[in-house]
């Protein structure tokens, strides 16, 4: 086997954010790069919600506001808490942006098409089956039709990553560790959409939805504005739709019919049906990221902040972040994984793994306290508000007291005592 | 709406094989055959006649869940070939 005809410095296996950004940054310095992407075009295998972070773009692609295909520059940012029939919303709202919403066949596909020009050799339509590995380092890849060989491979290959479960770095997944996301694209005329989300011009608004068909679940609904559509979409952790019987579509179904839902999408037609997942594991979960000759990047490494519907800009950064790591390897000749783990303590650094740290206790506590937190609080908060905009000719301090009571009988004092400690813990652990 | 209107939005190019391949003498033991109601795109039904699965590949959005939530973890379970499958338009 002649082991140089198909060599290169580095492959990238994934054309999503991660794997793009690590393969121009990589080629920006001179470097030889391969990306290998499995559909049709970059893009075209990739499901978001959703909305990129301009100041994490910028890192890799600093002038993309002037050339990428963008939807709509988000200025609004809504909370929504639905009930069975009422709903409560906190909105903030501020022109100046720092998010806009895209099509990732479209935006991915743009960035792919950067990447080609800064010198990426892309190769599409073609499936990674397996790494080859000479003893223990990882020296390429076998397509289905080739192999390639390079000094180092970086894996983009997103939330599944195969091929890090394959080479050991990552362990089987927990249904409890992804949650599983169907999405819609309606489509609506421009107009309709500024006037329903109260917009103007390229403005853009993003909803997020807690409760309603996800009530006490650890899931969460969302909708984004794009230029002459909306996307309207739920993410519920595997494990409750294993336990619940769901059909996620349905529960789709379901959240669109919701009475504060329904007007905001009304007289839309289906653009699109998508579904993917989520790496929900938190920090705890995220896998080793370096092996000999091998790097792991984006949703592979499980590097979502849920809370905050980010992935996209983790995604990226830890692409250029492994590139950087990649080039001072080539540049002195050393591809160990003890030459590599300078990736992850540029991570460290990094807000990357700083803001996973942040929230590594999240999940826990919401898988333990979920019929507290995503049932009854939710529905406590619609609660207030009902009783507080209600004019009934009953004495305000009667309601008052009524509700304050049915806190302490709706639940034993002990479960207060444990949603009390829960947000003490919580908080102690975000903050310091 | 049901599936068959949603997933009529989409793009497929159809391999002649599965790329999907539960397992059957696992599926029969299988309590809960959750993979029934979990799949985004509604690929596997019970047959009980047969006492198999019927898997409808061709609907498949490739997002994996099926894999991990298989009680049996028994579906072999690969992507389609780089030609073949789902493409989203708009994703
Ligand atoms: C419903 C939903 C809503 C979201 N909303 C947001 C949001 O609003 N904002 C945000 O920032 N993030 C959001 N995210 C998260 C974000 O989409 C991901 O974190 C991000 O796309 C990860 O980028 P990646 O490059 O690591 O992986 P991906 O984007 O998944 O890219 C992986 C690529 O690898 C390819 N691939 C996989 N295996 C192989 C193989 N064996 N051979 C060749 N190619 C392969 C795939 O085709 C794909 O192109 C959302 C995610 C979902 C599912
Ligand atoms: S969950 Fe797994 S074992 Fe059970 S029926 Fe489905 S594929 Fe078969
Ligand atoms: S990969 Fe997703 S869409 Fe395909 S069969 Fe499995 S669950 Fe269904």
């Amino acid at each position: 086997m002649n082991k140089t005809e198909n060599k290169t410095e580095v492959i990238v296996v994934g054309a999503g954010p991660a794997g793009i950004a690590c393969a121009i940054t990589l080629a920006k310095a001179g470097k030889e790069v391969v990306l290998i992407e499995r559909g049709l075009f970059a893009g075209s295998k990739n499901v978001f919600g959703g909305a990129i972070y301009t100041q994490a773009v910028k890192e890799v692609f600093p002038d993309f506001e002037k050339n990428a295909p963008l939807e709509r520059r988000n200025i609004e940012h809504n909370y929504l808490i639905l009930g069975e029939k009422d709903s409560t919303n906190i909105s903030y709202r501020k022109s100046d942006n720092s998010s806009y919403s895209i099509v990732r066949a479209k935006f991915d596909r743009w960035m792919a098409e950067e990447a080609r020009n800064a010198g990426v050799y892309i190769v599409e339509e073609t499936v990674v089956r397996e790494l080859i590995k000479d003893k223990n380092k990882v020296i390429g890849v076998r397509t289905e039709l080739e192999e390639y060989y390079a000094d180092i491979v970086v894996l983009a290959d997103g939330v599944n990553s195969l091929l890090a479960k394959q080479i050991g770095l990552r362990k089987n997944i927990d249904t409890k560790d992804v949650a599983l996301s169907v999405k819609e694209v309606v489509k609506l005329d421009k107009d309709t959409i500024n006037q329903r989300f109260h917009l103007k011009d390229d403005e853009g608004s993003i909803v997020e939805i807690f409760g309603g068909p996800m009530l006490g679940m650890l899931g969460l609904g969302f909708m984004y504005t794009n230029e002459d559509c909306i996307t309207i979409g739920l993410g519920v952790t595997l494990n409750e739709l294993v336990e619940a019987n769901y059909r996620p579509f349905e529960m789709l179904e379901r959240l669109k019919q919701h009475p504060s839902i329904a007007p905001l999408v009304e007289g839309g037609t289906l653009k699109e049906y998508s579904a993917h997942l989520i790496p929900e594991g938190g920090y705890k979960k995220i896998p080793k990221l370096v092996d000999n000759g091998v790097m792991i990047v984006g949703d592979a490494a499980m590097l979502v902040n849920n809370l905050h519907w980010e992935g996209t800009n983790l995604a990226m950064i830890s692409g250029k972040l492994a590139a950087e790591t990649a080039i001072e390897a080539l540049d002195c000749g050393d591809f160990s994984k003890k030459s590599l783990s300078a990736y992850p303590k540029r991570l460290q650094k990094s807000f990357v793994l700083k803001d996973m740290k942040t929230y590594k206790d999240l999940f826990d506590v919401m898988h333990q306290r979920k019929r507290a937190f995503l049932s009854y609080y939710l529905k406590k908060v619609n609660a207030f508000f009902e009783m507080f905009t209600s004019s009934d000719c009953v004495p305000k301090k009667d309601h008052y007291h009524k509700f304050i009571k049915s806190i302490f009988t709706d639940r034993k004092i002990s479960e207060l005592f444990k949603d009390v400690w829960a947000i003490v813990r919580l908080l102690w652990s975000i903050l310091l | 709406m049901n599936i068959d209107d949603k997933l009529y939005t989409l793009k497929y190019s159809v391999d002649t094989k599965s790329h999907l391949n539960p397992d059957n003498e696992q599926c029969r033991l299988c309590e809960s055959r959750c993979c029934t109601y979990i799949c985004p795109a509604g690929v596997y039904e019970w047959n009980e006649e047969s006492q198999s699965l019927i898997v409808n590949y061709e609907n498949c959005l490739e997002c994996g869940a099926c894999r991990i939530a298989c009680e049996r973890k028994s579906i072999g379970w690969q992507y389609p070939k780089g030609t073949k499958g789902v493409t989203f338009k708009q994703g």
